[in-house]
């Protein structure tokens, strides 16, 4: 391909400018911000600000509720990963295996992805509602009494439920593509070599889904972590006294509802490390090992 | 010994489309068959219902005195050399070999035995620890090779083996594979387009044409008897002339009201026909040669051990080879159609008479 070479500085960086200028503006003028305020003691009616160096971060650190609010973050990620990674395997896989009326199966199992995660929440609020919720009568039939809102455990099965089926069509989508672009005639040998199919998917087409996967486990973890708020806003229904949250709904309520704005900014700092390290982890590690050409 | 058995086999897709019609014939153990064919003539369609990979809509398949119909491919006793090769990029050489023997319950030391083996047989050996993508084409087919071989199969199945290949590799390789399949003596059925490979490698040549059998037979038979107008001009390149003429059943063929020459045998037929000649078999005669037909040649085609003479006998194309030792006729240039090579086919059916 033939290289296109600019003569003068000035129309290359006209070209750039505007995407610069959205990144600077919505990405590091914050950060940087968020950064400065960490060492900060904010006053919480805006009267001034007091260096305190790393002593928001040593606060957190040892606080437990800090602690617990990251020890169900990690549980809630692992659990919204797992089940929206399998779930949407388990779907792609059969899916696959479909002849006739293939396109509408896949366009039906596709539309939830349209639902954005705030409306999900509320469609989580409506199932799971203690007088008339569908799911909640259900679970009655068994003598399970669900209060969502107010019972810490039955909250947080509503939130990762509904944080897990809201991210399973994008789950889908890339496992299904993954698994079409694997030669039929791989399978076919695999069909020669070993009669089991449970066998056969497990010994040549999950080795094969393996780079979809590893990328869907990534991208997972950071939804499960940053983009679920609004589902756990909905759901918690703004009362976070007793509810499980997530970290970053924790920013939010600290920042903003206990207007501890130093607090708030170090904890978005720590999240900022996390998705760079995820980010280093997808790049450096997986990308390399995966790829089998 | 009968090994393989095909009874009325035909394949009808979902859609209605009638793939391969009603085929029956039998395979000898140790045979080596090629099925040869146009595309989308139905011979990977045989070849995969032998496979197990596509269903039998009608007919008894049988391999080693079973009927294999229902039976699972990896069940059949058998092996399969893909096209693009189909290994599996995630595997070692020596995985990919040893995968389908894991399966059946072999124990270590056999296997590594078994593998060793195929892998000094087809100079593997120093490739065992690397993945497929780090091979070459020709590697990567021998490794495809490897893993048939080393199931010691009743049945090895090869469908286009060599057409990913470059044309020098693919003459390579077709050797090697023949010498393989005499010293293991394994039955074997090969699918290819290729007239060539067809020609070269098989014991019995099956042409298909249209989910039809034209003709089963010897490589020789099936080139110098075609059984029909469609193998005469498939197999072959050039293939065998066609020059459309007249019988009148008094053992004389007319290629035009005023030319005749002498037909080659007696056939219950009169009317138009193709007169069959391969171009080898035309002679170059002095005009004074009693059936000297005279050829208008147009041009020459040098292929280096002989050269390809396009011309017109009449009004019908005619392509004469003669060995490069031979001088490039000029001037008035007459042929012979000697009577021995001829074959008189049927016009409308394509049928030889």
């Amino acid at each position: 391909m033939k290289r296109a070479g600019f003569n003068q500085l000035g129309l290359p960086v006209m070209l750039l400018l505007p995407q610069l200028i959205i990144i600077a503006v919505f990405f590091y003028w914050p950060a940087v911000f968020a950064i400065y305020s960490s060492f900060y003691l904010q006053d919480p009616f805006g009267f001034g600000s007091t260096f305190v160096a790393l002593e928001n971060y040593t606060g957190l650190l040892s606080s437990a509720e800090y602690r617990k609010v990251a020890v169900f973050t990690v549980v809630f990620s692992l659990l919204v990963t797992f089940l929206s990674l399998s779930i949407a395997l388990l779907l792609a896989v059969k899916a696959d295996k479909v002849i006739r009326g293939a396109r509408t199966y896949r366009t039906l199992l596709m539309w939830v992805y349209a639902v954005a995660p705030p409306v999900a929440g509320f469609m989580g609020v409506m199932m799971f509602n203690q007088g008339t919720g569908p799911i909640t009568e259900f679970l009655a039939l068994f003598g399970w009494e669900f209060k969502l809102g107010v019972n810490f455990n039955d909250t947080a099965l509503a939130m990762v439920v509904v944080a897990a089926w809201n991210q399973i069509p994008v789950n889908f989508i890339f496992f299904l593509s993954g698994l079409q672009s694997i030669p039929q005639s791989v399978k076919e040998a695999a069909m020669i070599d070993n009669r089991s199919g449970v066998r056969r998917f497990w010994d040549v087409t999950f080795p094969l889904l393996a780079p979809t996967a590893f990328f869907l486990l990534v991208i997972n973890i950071t939804y499960s972590l940053f983009d679920t708020f609004g589902t756990v806003d909905t759901l918690v229904k703004g009362e976070p006294g007793n509810n499980p949250m997530t970290l970053v709904y924790k920013v939010y309520v600290d920042g903003f509802r206990g207007n501890d704005l130093g607090g708030s900014s170090a904890q978005s700092v720590i999240l900022m490390v996390l998705v760079l390290l995820l980010t280093v982890f997808q790049f450096r590690l997986i990308d390399r090992r995966i790829h089998y050409t | 010994m009968v090994h393989v058995s095909l009874e009325s086999i035909s394949k009808v897709y979902p859609n209605g489309v009638r793939a391969v019609q009603p085929t029956s014939f039998n395979i000898e153990k140790g045979e080596f068959i090629v099925l040869v064919g146009p595309s989308g003539c139905g011979k990977s369609t045989l070849l995969r219902m032998m496979a197990g990979l596509e269903e039998i809509t009608e007919g008894d398949l049988s391999i080693a005195g079973r009927v294999v119909n229902d039976i699972d491919p990896a069940e059949r006793d058998i092996a399969m050399v893909f096209q693009n090769y189909a290994l599996y990029p995630h595997m070692t050489v020596y995985n990919n070999m040893a995968y389908g023997l894991r399966n059946r319950g072999m124990g270590k030391t056999e296997i590594d035995k078994a593998v060793k083996e195929a892998a000094t047989m087809l100079n593997l050996t120093e490739y065992l620890e690397r993945r497929p993508s780090q091979l070459s084409g020709g590697q990567r087919q021998r490794v495809a090779m490897g893993r048939a071989i080393v199931r010691s199969p009743s049945l090895f199945l090869f469908d286009e083996p060599l057409s990913n290949l470059d044309a020098k590799l693919r003459g390579q390789m077709r050797i090697e594979i023949k010498a393989l399949q005499r010293r293991l003596g394994v039955t074997s059925v090969y699918v290819t387009h290729d007239q060539v490979e067809a020609m070269t490698m098989a014991d019995r040549i099956i042409v298909l044409n249209g989910g039809r059998i034209e003709q089963i037979g010897t490589p020789a038979e099936v080139y110098h008897q075609p059984a029909s107008t469609f193998v005469a001009s498939f197999m072959g390149a050039p293939p065998m002339n066609l020059l459309p003429a007249r019988y009148n059943g008094n053992g004389r063929v007319h290629l035009s009201e005023t030319v005749h020459i002498e037909a080659p045998g007696q056939a219950n037929y009169s009317g138009d026909i193709r007169l069959g000649v391969r171009p080898e078999n035309v002679g170059i005669v002095g005009a004074s040669h009693p059936d000297a037909l005279r050829f208008d040649l147009e041009f020459v085609e040098e292929l280096g051990a002989g050269r390809l003479l396009h011309g017109k006998v009449g009004e019908s194309g005619l392509i004469v080879h003669i060995p490069h030792t031979d001088p490039i006729p000029s001037d008035e240039v007459y042929v012979d159609l000697p009577k021995s090579a001829l074959l008189m086919f049927d016009p409308a059916t394509g049928a030889r008479l």
